[in-house]
């Protein structure tokens, strides 16, 4: 048991205890003797209540004692039947008293009341003791749920008695938990009384508000609370959050041969093996179906079926971003032609959330493409060029023409319902008063990011990031224990606030060495000293091909998805995505970073794109902890398909156990230039290893090959 | 703020295992087998597993077995699947696992799994997502995973997916560490770490942290040093263990040690 001081044992007491010792043995030895003979006497059975009494948590005894039933069951007098069944209910109270924690004990009397034997009153009698005795008893609780179900007694009820609970003590975290599993059961049956949500959710926010402000420091309120503002603003709903190309715009292909001309300049091979332009789909959460039914796209270059493809980490058949490539060299293009891709979006149902909702509104993006330049061939034996990320290589742009669409961040944010603006608005004027309490500061730092995010996109005029960003670096002083906790959501949102518009991004974009206005496949965007823990936004990042996340604090590039759930309660939904949806970055800067394990680079193998990559000054192989094992699709995740025989050749006399992460990360990209010099993996071994793994590679660790 | 004695705590165990007849001992004789994956895991991390007698335990192991497959906590105990997981990992923390048939192990497993993906403890019939853990865990040490049905058995543990991103025994039950390590465990094997809510459960998780530095296992609980392991394993699977404070934790677990 928790909470209990060991003490050293007085002589007098070492005698006793010695003695209940014997005795509690003696008495094991003869029941498992029983057992094992099968002997189902009167004292056989009171003995076997008398270990439980002492021992509940021998459980055998309690098998023992299922067979002793049955067996004595055979004859068909129903009086007897009843005695039966009343004893083994005397035993399981008798046990719960001396531990009323007993699995043993609570499943015995689960299945005395599964064989039909019950009565309401007494199991709720014995509820109610057990509740005044431990509010928080979830074996307690766990029963009663049992009880109510069997004996079919309402949710309605139920939640009358959480309310009857929480009366005598805000401060029950079971009973406010109990509340949100019925109040999600009754929401989602659309039972009476509870179809609209809203005026449901006004009331809790009164009722939680007493909890809340009558003791601030206890949690149970407020994470009910977090769950009702959760409640307010999730969208059900699946839409499109962004895309690539975006809406109007202009995609101009060039023949030439340079190593970073990605994206812009397709009918260059070193990007991809099939020649091709990616067409990128962004939802606000995960979806399936999303195929040529679904998703009609209309051009005079398409001749066949398209077929979208899932970006997903673990091979799942849901995906937050979908990607389809069109297949540019078999088209026979004409040069200087425009050519306009219309893509039509859920005109036909099938694009379903993984709760089982539809796609929302259908929605359209017309593009345009063209050729600028004819393709032609790299010349064999072309040096590599280097790729610098020196400050100097670097101009920064002042200025972009509104036509062009190389910086896109339009949203198609759906529209909410008033009542869900203002219940936030009001709960936010409940926690104006920033006494120095922690929760309640994260408390009103969540609900300004929630009203942000129902704002319609053109009444931005409330934004409340910069007031947020402070609540947060005010919580890491208030709170330092959890202050990365505060210090990673602070990342996040100043991200948000970066990439969210045009505006905010141009401080970040740079031409790169002799890039100009019309050739934006030289554009960089360069968010390096930012002291960013965390990544996140990439769905605003989608056009992006070169990236500088150098000299931060990041451990990951993972941004966190929801990928499938069918759950009958909802859950936060995030606007989150993570880097694999960037199709298009050919050159990616993370060093100077906090990276511990290649595992963490995990989302990198679903860049086609990726040419040249720096991952030098990070922590790679100094841990001996990796806490992004199981989060990265693997063998030992048992959710991948590992080349074991290719492996073993390139591994040749090398410890296996040190590279085979770094060969699941690199073995399916295409890399030109990578480097890694300045972690603590990087030896020489390791150095030939990689350069067999990645048989195009032309630098490493800017030296050429 | 100490250091580790190890050498004392390799002997408390030590001697543990030699006392039999203490009242502690009789009373948890039934589940000695998860007594002893405890005690042998901690001597093998302390380095000191060859003090022990390999043969000693590893025929003690199997007289705990039954013919169904499964293991009992003791010798005359009943079989489960809480005892035959820390069977196996016992074996296979000594190398030893050619000693059992893989295959009748994994039948005992395989038959307890439910329709709606769930598994039992044993013929009795207990659901808990304790077991779910167990199962797959065992059977992923067995190397045999694909022989129960992973697909559903996940289904089932995110049904116990609560409000607060965290998960209970079973369907409704209330978020507890214990539970949390068993349900993340499973996904963490089962590759199905996407499907949790990290970032709330991870926050959730982290507040478990109090003032003291120790850990408590749910909201307005005291800390406890066993959810130094339920906790804490469960913020590394999911990546989020820089949310607590290292320090303060070592010093909260020194602190509970007994000198």
């Amino acid at each position: 048991m928790h909470g209990r001081p060991r003490k050293p044992l007085k002589e007098e007491d070492e005698s006793v205890l010695s003695a209940k010792a014997e005795k509690l043995h003696s008495l094991q030895s003869q029941f498992l003797a029983n057992h094992q003979n099968r002997i189902y006497t009167k004292e056989a059975l009171d003995l076997s209540a008398k270990l439980l009494e002492i021992n509940p948590e021998c459980y055998t005894a309690w098998n023992y004692r299922k067979l002793a039933v049955q067996h004595n069951l055979s004859e068909s007098n129903s009086d007897s039947d009843a005695s039966l069944f009343d004893q083994e209910l005397k035993v399981v109270e008798n046990a719960l008293k001396k531990n009323f924690k007993s699995y043993g004990a609570w499943h015995h009397r689960k299945w005395v009341l599964s064989k039909g034997h019950s009565s309401i009153d007494n199991e709720l009698r014995l509820l109610n003791d057990f509740q005044k005795a431990d509010a928080r008893n979830f074996h307690a609780w766990n029963y009663r749920r049992f009880v109510t179900a069997l004996m079919k007694i309402s949710d309605e009820d139920e939640l009358k008695y959480t309310e009857k609970v929480i009366g005598v003590n805000f401060s029950n975290y079971s009973a406010w938990h109990n509340r949100s599993v019925l109040l999600s059961t009754l929401f989602k049956r659309k039972a009476e009384g509870f179809s609209h949500k809203e005026k449901v959710l006004q009331e809790e926010y009164k009722y939680v508000h007493s909890a809340i402000f009558t003791d601030s420091d206890d949690q149970s309120g407020w994470f009910y609370h977090l769950w009702l503002i959760d409640q307010t603003v999730k969208n059900d709903a699946p839409l499109l959050v962004s895309s690539w190309p975006s809406h109007g715009a202009n995609i101009t292909l060039n023949g030439n041969n340079s190593l970073h001309g990605s994206g812009l300049s397709l009918l260059n091979s070193t990007l991809s093996d099939t020649k091709t332009l990616p067409v990128i789909l962004c939802f606000n959460q995960a979806v399936e179906g999303v195929n040529s039914s679904t998703v009609v796209v209309k051009s005079e270059l398409l001749k066949e079926d398209l077929v979208w493809k899932p970006l997903s980490t673990n091979n799942s058949s849901t995906a937050q971003v979908w990607v389809v490539y069109l297949n540019m060299g078999n088209m026979k293009l004409q040069l200087s032609k425009t050519y306009s891709i219309e893509i039509n979006i859920g005109h036909s149902m099938g694009i379903l959330s993984s709760n089982g909702y539809h796609y929302g509104a259908p929605s359209q993006i017309t593009f345009e493409v063209c050729v600028q330049t004819a393709y032609t061939e790299p010349v064999d034996g072309q040096r590599g060029k280097l790729t610098s990320w020196k400050d100097n290589d670097f101009r920064k742009i002042d200025h972009f023409e509104e036509s062009n669409p190389a910086v896109s961040a339009d949203h198609h944010i759906p529209t909410t319902s008033n009542w869900c603006m203002e219940a936030i608005d009001e709960e936010i004027t409940n926690f104006q008063d920033l006494s120095d309490c922690k929760i309640r500061k994260l408390t009103l730092a969540r609900l300004l990011i929630a009203l942000d995010l129902l704002s319609p996109q053109h009444d931005k005029r409330k934004n409340h990031t910069e007031e947020v960003l402070k609540l947060y670096t005010e919580l890491m002083k208030l709170d330092p224990t959890h202050s990365l906790y505060y210090k990673d959501e602070h990342s996040l949102l100043l991200l948000q606030q970066i990439t969210s518009s045009r505006e905010s991004l141009i401080p970040y974009c740079h031409y790169y060495k002799d890039a100009s206005e019309t050739n934006t496949s030289y554009v960089c965007l360069r968010l390096q000293n930012l002291s960013l823990s965390r990544m996140g936004s990439f769905e605003n990042l989608l056009w992006v091909q070169m990236l500088d996340l150098s000299h931060n604090e990041l451990r990951s590039i993972e941004a966190v998805t929801i990928a499938f759930k069918k759950l009958e309660k909802g859950l936060t939904v995030n606007f989150l995505t993570g880097l694999e949806a960037m199709q298009l970055l050919s050159c990616l800067n993370l060093s100077h970073n906090k990276f511990g394990s290649f595992t963490a680079l995990g989302p990198l193998r679903l860049l086609k794109s990726l040419k040249v990559l720096n991952i030098s000054c990070n922590e790679l192989g100094s841990h001996s902890i990796d806490t992004r094992r199981y989060l990265c699709s693997s063998p030992l995740a048992h959710s991948e398909v590992f080349a074991w025989d290719r492996f073993e050749i390139l591994c040749g006399s090398y410890s296996a156990t040190k590279f085979w992460e770094a060969f699941l990360i690199f073995e399916s990209l295409n890399l030109t230039d990578l480097n890694i010099a300045g972690n603590a993996v990087a030896d020489e071994n390791f150095a030939s290893f990689i350069v067999k793994v990645l048989p195009t590679l032309k630098l490493l660790n800017d030296e050429e090959l | 703020m100490g250091d580790l004695v190890a050498e004392k705590h390799v002997q408390y165990i030590l001697s543990v295992q030699k006392k039999k007849d203490s009242f502690e001992s009789v009373v948890m004789e039934h589940l000695r087998m998860n007594g002893a994956y405890w005690g042998l895991t901690t001597l093998h991390l302390l380095g000191k597993l060859d003090t022990v007698d390999v043969h000693e335990v590893v025929s003690w192991i199997m007289s705990c077995q039954h013919d169904e497959g499964g293991f009992g906590g003791n010798v005359g105990h009943d079989p489960h699947i809480l005892y035959t997981l820390s069977a196996v990992q016992v074996l296979a923390l000594f190398n030893k696992l050619d000693v059992i048939d893989a295959d009748k192990v994994t039948n005992y497993i395989v038959g307890l799994q439910n329709e709606d993906g769930s598994f039992s403890g044993d013929i009795w019939g207990e659901v808990d997502t304790r077991f779910s853990y167990i199962a797959i865990c065992c059977l992923s040490l067995l190397h045999r995973l694909d022989r129960i049905n992973v697909d559903k058995a996940v289904k089932y543990i995110i049904s116990c997916q609560n409000m607060d991103g965290g998960f209970g025994c079973t369907p409704g039950g209330e978020s507890h560490a214990g539970q949390i390590f068993c349900c993340v465990g499973a996904l963490a094997i089962a590759g199905s770490l996407d499907l949790v809510d990290k970032d709330l459960l991870g926050w959730w998780l982290c507040e478990r942290q109090v003032k003291s530095g120790g850990l408590n296992g749910r909201p307005e609980k005291l800390p406890d040093v066993c959810y130094s392991w339920w906790v804490l394993s469960s913020l590394i699977m999911i990546d989020r263990v820089h949310w607590i404070s290292k320090e303060k934790l070592i010093k909260f677990i020194l602190d509970c040690q007994v000198i």
